[in-house]
C-alpha cells in the first residue's frame, strides 16, 4: 500500500527498510517527517487533533503519489499520515521516495508533501490555554504546491 | 436523494455531520446546491456565503462550482485543508 491513513505511530527505519526492499535499482531514499510543535501563531499548543474524511482521504493521497512518478523517474513512494490526538513531538506524516538518484527522490518527495498541505483532506484542531481552535490554512501552502 | 457530509469547522458550525436531502429538479451543480443550502438561513446562509472558503469534494474528488451533483452522489463540504 503506497498510502496509509492511521491513528498509531510509525517507525520511520522500518518504513524505509520495507519500501526499498529487495530493490537494487534503488540509490537515494529521500524521507520527510512532519512533527507536531509546541507552538503555533504564538500559542502554545498542548494538543492537536488530527481529522480526514475516511473514503477520499486514501484517493487523494493516491493521486498525489500517481501524479510524483508520473513526473519523475522514481521507483516508489509511500506516504503514512496519523489522525486523532498528537502530542507536541509527535510524528504527523512520513513521506518515503525511492529513486536512482537524489535530485529526482528529493523533488517528488517536497512535491508530495506540497500537495498534499493543499489537497488531501485533513483538517488540524489544536488545544491552546485560550481553548481550542481549527488550524487556519496558509497561503504559503498554495504558492508552495503552485511552483509545481 | 444526494447525501451531504460536513467536516471539520464546518461540522460544528452547522451543527451536523451529514444529512440527505432532496433538492429541487433544478439543482444540478455544487453552486445551485451550496445556493439552494443557503436558503435555509442562518448558519448555512453565513458559512455557505459567496466569497467563504468552502471546498466541496462529489464522490471522493474535489469539486468546482460547475461539477454537477445528482441522486445518489455524497457531496463533501469542507474548508481549506490543514494536514500535514
Amino acid at each position: 500500500m503506497p498510502v496509509r491513513v492511521q491513528t498509531g505511530d510509525f517507525d520511520v527505519a522500518r518504513e524505509i527498510a520495507a519500501l526499498r526492499a529487495g530493490d537494487t535499482r534503488v540509490g537515494a531514499v529521500a524521507a520527510f517527517i512532519g512533527l507536531v510543535r509546541d507552538i503555533n501563531d504564538a500559542a502554545a499548543v498542548s494538543t492537536l487533533t488530527l481529522e480526514h474524511y475516511p473514503g477520499m482521504t486514501e484517493k487523494a493521497l493516491a493521486q498525489i503519489v500517481d501524479e510524483a512518478k508520473s513526473r519523475w523517474s522514481v521507483y516508489d513512494a509511500l506516504v503514512v499520515h496519523r489522525v486523532g490526538e498528537l502530542k507536541p513531538t509527535d510524528q504527523i506524516v512520513l513521506v518515503v521516495v525511492t529513486g536512482a538518484h537524489r535530485g529526482e527522490a528529493f523533488a517528488a518527495c517536497e512535491f508530495i508533501m506540497d500537495y498534499l498541505k493543499t489537497r488531501a483532506p485533513f483538517w488540524k484542531k489544536e488545544q491552546t490555554p485560550a481553548g481550542e481552535r481549527w488550524v487556519e490554512a496558509r497561503t504559503s501552502d498554495d504558492d508552495a504546491a503552485a511552483r509545481w | 436523494m444526494i447525501t451531504l457530509v460536513y467536516l471539520a469547522r464546518l461540522r460544528e458550525t452547522l451543527g451536523t455531520s451529514a444529512e440527505k436531502v432532496e433538492p429541487p429538479h433544478e439543482v444540478g451543480t455544487v453552486a445551485a446546491l451550496l445556493a439552494w443550502l443557503r436558503t435555509r438561513g442562518g448558519a448555512w446562509a453565513a458559512e455557505l456565503a459567496p466569497g467563504r472558503a468552502v471546498r466541496v469534494a462529489v464522490n471522493y474528488d474535489v469539486a468546482r462550482p460547475d461539477t454537477p451533483v445528482k441522486a445518489g452522489d455524497e457531496v463533501a463540504l469542507f474548508p481549506p485543508v490543514t494536514g500535514g
